[in-house]
Order: C-alpha cells, then structure tokens, then sequence
C-alpha cells in the first residue's frame, strides 16, 4: 500500500529526488549503512532512530514495569510508519517486551492459571472483534483518524491520572504521611454479578461476567492500539475486581502474551501489516533497554519518574491531537484496492 | 475496431483538409506499422533500487518517406504499471477534525506511469484522440466505480489523482524522450521510479501521423523485486498464517533469550 499521498520525508530525503540511476552516482550510495528498508511498511527509516525508539521505550517499561506498547505505536506513527503498521507491530513487539515476565510468574507461580484463563476467552473474543472491526474500519477509510482518536483519548485519561497520582504522592511525601491501602475484600457492585465463580488462587468468589468484559475490552484495545493493555488491567483487577495484588501482574501478563501473540497472527493474516523486520529491531533494541530501566527503576524513587512519565504521555497526545486538527498539507490521499490485475 | 475507426477517420480527415494533395487521396490502407523490440521481458531489482532508465528500439515501417522527411510522424511510449482499483478520499473539517469525507474509486488505473514521446503528446493529437487511447498523463482512463453521487465532481478527484500520482513520482513524463536514431529507427527512453511497483507492466508505444492515431504495439514487461526484503514481503503476502506466527516465535524467543543473558544469577 504505497501511499503517494504521504510521501514520507524520511524516504523523500534518501531515496527520492535521485531517480535515475545514471546520474546520481555519488548520491545513491548516500546513507546506506544507517537506512534499512522496512517492506511491509514499505519506506526507509533510519535504523538509529528506531533503534533509539525500541531502548527508549524499552528503558521506561522495564523502569515502570509497563508494556510500553502505548508509546510504541504513537511514536511510529510521529515517524510516518502507516499507523496499519505501526499497531500491527506495536503489538507484535509487546509479545517479546512481556515475555520475561510471564516466565518469571510463571516460574513463581504467582499468577491465577483459572482467572487468567477466563480473561484470556474474553481477551480472545475482544482482539477477533477488534480485528473484524480494524479491517471494517480500513475498508472505509477511517482506520487512521480512530487509533489517532482512540490514542488521544488514552493517553489524554491515562497521563492526567497518574500526574494526579504521583502529584498526590509527592505531597503525600513532603507532609510524611503514611500511604494508605485500600482494603482487600471490601465488595462492591461488581461482586453481586451471578454466574460466580471460585479462583482459589487469588482466594476469591467472583463472576465471571466482569472478568471476561475486562478481557474482552483489553483485546479490543489490543488489536486496534496494538498495546498490551496492562496499564488499564491492572488497575481495574486490583480496585474493581478486588484481586490479590501478587498475583495481579503475573495473571495480566499471562493474559497479555497470549491475545498479543493471537492478535499478530490475526493482523498477520488479515490485514498483512506486521512487519517483522520493524517489530525484531524494536524487541531487540527494547528488551535491552528494559535490563537497564529496571535496575535504574529499581534504585530511583518513583513519583517524581511517574510525574515525568505522566508528562510524556501527556505530551505524546498532545501531539497526536493537534495532528488531527491541523489543516492538513495535502487533503487528498490515494489508496489500492488490491485487486490487482 | 477502434485503429480502423481512426483510419477512417484519418482518411477523411486528409480528404477535407488536403484535397490538393491526389496522392494521398489514392492511399488504398494506412499501412504504416510499428515494431518496438526490448532486450528483455524482466527486470530484477534490488530493495536499494533508486530508479533507472529502460531503453526500447522500435522502428516505423511502411512509412511515407515525405512525410517522414517534414517530421509528420511521432511516436508515443509508455511504461505502464500493475492496473489496481484506486480510491481517492479528501478529508473535511468535521467538528475541529479533519477526517475522510468523501471518496472515489477509480476502477483499474495503473500504478505507475511513465511517458516518453518525440514532443509534448498535448501537441502530437488533439484532446479527443488521446483521451480515446488513453495516452498521456492528462488522459490516462480513470473511470470511476460504485456510488459517486451525480458526477460534478469527477474532474476534481481526477485531478487530485493525477497531481498525487505526479508528485509522489509514480507518473511521470519525458516529452523528448523518443528520438529518431536513423530515417524510422527510433530509441525511447522510458523511466522506471524508485517505487516502481512489483509485478506485470506493459510497454506501449503508439504511432501518430500528423495528430493522426495509427497503430499500437503493446509488449508486456515484468518487474520483480529481488533481495531478502521482498522475500520477506511476499511471505507476508503468500503465506501470512506461517509469517505471523514466525512473528510471534520470534518474538518469543528474542524476549527469552534477553531474560537468560541478562539473568542475575
């Protein structure tokens, strides 16, 4: 899907302008060593800058122990990778960001197999949805405009939360005051849903009804956002279902390895968008930069870092959305059909 | 029918216009005809490819040699590239957003386009004439399909096609880029963009005589695309069941592999 709509500066900058090869000795052999040529994304990129991209992104989550899949795919797009790609290999790359971790819990034993399974069915039914929906959305031309939309929104929600979190945090800390948990086994509304079911793991009773929801819901935002979507589930199991917290990230992380493994075979075969050389340099680069994110988490305080990362998650959507309501250079874009003959 | 239709036409025209002139009036046949010759029917091309030139041969035989001396006769080649059903969508402003608004979808228009001819094809024959044949940039068929409303504004997707088209390199031009090496040889030089599309292109070159359509030889060219990158894009296309999972399994394993080296104890 070669799109001379959005002819990327990247690509205009190595490879155009020099046509002919007769003429442009000296010029063609320009930037070589640093372009590689992603061909499913179909354009050059600077291997520097995605390498950079992955261990920077990389660095962050192993720092906050998030996916990183939410920053991934705003800053490919920022690089004119077709945003089809970039969420099609976001969610490729958060298979081998989340690997390790799954391993460790595993290993430990600290994750719910049962719970996890429950969210895994809902998580499946939720990235199929969100696959059929992806390519419902592409057929009619607004599939760029919604995971812009759909990422602004996030990362609008998420980024204010936590700046008030970690604002709330650091006063907590100025004035010396103990940090309060909420309690464990407090019901709410949730817990009065019927078809209950018992996880022994997690020592708990509950419904399977808002377990497969949460599921279902993170596979949707898995296929259309390519993120894990941990940064949302974790949250929601621990104040809304009123989960153990040690078991919380092993049975997200069980649940996240295997939708975003599904869902890249799903993009792979529906949309033919992941492109596998973009997502190993970006894996590479992150489950690098993740070694030295935790052992830098690990020694750091964290809320002046979150107020940091809230800011740069703020800024990231920010960013998106002045993109979306920026008159655009060029209002026309073409695209093939695929019915080549 | 169409060639025999001009030659008609062609023959009337030159009765009305010239009557003067009895020997062309006593012409039984236009039989003027075109051959154009390449020495391959493939091209293979690197990932790193930055475009080049594709040089055809061609001769003119049964010409006129008068008319051939007053350089009455030009010839039009173009490469023409893979035919696909292309939508061209405009964004509008909606609610401070800019979105796709409206859309039209040209049914099987060629991805690229690359023209070379003996002068500016606007001068070789009127609009008409090339508009019928579908030669040059501005009168490339691009009939539109599906619902398009009433049809005002057809012109403007047209135009907003051919403009992306030019701009991104996948249609160009060359108006002087056939020339006559002898009496009726001629070489054309056609250019291949950096983006050229994989897959069937045909070459067709087009004979005129005094802003008259002639005859038309059409050859097929094929362009494949070598390196270990298009292999890897036609695992994705041909079988993308196996290449998503090689994705995952690869993942997979660069995520295991790192926890292992980087393991603490």
């Amino acid at each position: 899907m070669p799109d001379p709509a959005n002819p990327d500066p990247g690509e205009s900058l190595l490879r155009g302008g020099d046509r002919g090869a007769a003429d442009s000795g000296p010029v063609a052999h320009r930037g070589n060593a640093v372009t590689v040529y992603l061909p499913i994304a179909e354009i050059s990129v600077n291997i520097f800058i995605i390498l950079g991209m992955g261990a920077a992104v990389g660095f962050l989550s192993g720092m906050f122990g998030v996916g990183g899949g939410f920053l991934i795919t705003p800053l490919l797009i920022f690089y004119n990778i077709p945003p089809i790609v970039a969420v099609a290999t976001g969610a490729n790359q958060v298979v081998a960001s989340s690997i390790s971790g799954a391993i460790t819990h595993f290993r430990r034993g600290s994750l719910d197999i049962k719970l996890g399974t429950v969210l895994l069915i809902g998580g499946l039914l939720g990235a199929s949805a969100g696959i059929w929906l992806f390519a419902l959305l592409r057929r009619v031309g607004q599939l760029d405009l919604v995971i812009s939309l759909l990422y602004v929104i996030l990362l609008g929600v998420v980024g204010v939360l936590m700046l008030f979190e970690s604002v709330k945090a650091l006063r907590r800390a100025a004035n010396n005051q103990p940090v309060s948990l909420r309690k464990p086994g407090h019901h709410n509304w949730v817990h009065g849903l019927p078809l209950k079911m018992r996880f022994k793991k997690s020592k708990i009773y509950l419904s399977v009804i808002p377990v497969v929801v949460l599921g279902f819901s993170i596979g949707i935002l898995t296929s259309i956002m390519g993120v894990g979507g941990g940064f949302i589930m974790v949250p929601a199991m621990i104040y809304l279902l009123r989960i153990p917290t040690n078991v919380v990230v092993g049975t997200s992380l069980f649940q996240i390895i295997f939708v975003t493994a599904y869902t890249t075979v799903m993009q792979a075969t529906t949309n033919n968008s992941v492109d596998i050389v973009l997502a190993f340099i970006l894996m590479v680069a992150g489950v690098i930069g993740a070694q030295y994110g935790v052992r830098v988490g690990q020694r750091l305080r964290g809320e002046q870092l979150r107020a940091l990362l809230a800011l740069l998650v703020l800024a990231v959507g920010m960013r998106l959305a002045v993109d979306l309501v920026l008159t655009p250079d060029e209002v026309y874009s073409i695209v093939s059909e695929g019915v080549r003959r | 029918m169409r060639a025999l239709l001009h030659a008609i036409l062609a023959a009337f025209v030159l009765a009305t216009a010239a009557p003067a002139s009895a020997q062309e009036d006593q012409r039984p046949e236009i039989s003027e005809r075109l051959e154009i010759g390449m020495s391959t029917d493939e091209i293979a091309i690197a990932s790193d490819f930055r475009g080049a030139d594709l040089t055809i041969f061609g001769a003119i035989e049964g010409y006129d040699p008068n008319l051939l001396a007053q350089g009455k006769y030009d010839v039009v080649v173009a490469l023409e590239g893979p035919k696909d059903n292309q939508t061209v969508r405009r964004k509008e402003r909606v609610l401070g957003i800019w979105v796709n608004r409206r859309s039209m979808t040209f049914e099987l228009a060629p991805e690229s386009y690359s023209l070379s001819s003996t002068r500016d094809v606007e001068d070789i024959a009127p609009a008409a004439v090339l508009n019928s044949i579908g030669v040059g940039l501005q009168h490339i068929r691009l009939d539109p399909i599906g619902f398009f409303g009433d049809g005002s504004n057809i012109s403007e997707f047209r135009e907003a096609f051919r403009r992306l088209k030019e701009t991104g390199g996948y249609y160009q031009r060359d108006p002087g880029g056939v020339q006559f090496i002898s009496a009726s040889l001629f070489k054309a030089t056609v250019k291949l963009p950096a983006n050229v599309p994989n897959g069937t292109h045909v070459v067709r070159a087009q004979l005129f005589r005094d802003g008259v359509f002639i005859s038309e030889k059409a050859m097929p060219l094929r362009v494949v695309k070598t390196g270990l990158e298009q292999m890897i894009s036609n695992a994705a296309f041909n079988n993308p069941v196996s290449y998503g999972i090689l994705s995952v399994i690869l993942a997979v394993l660069t995520g295991w592999i790192a926890s292992v080296v980087f393991r603490k104890d």
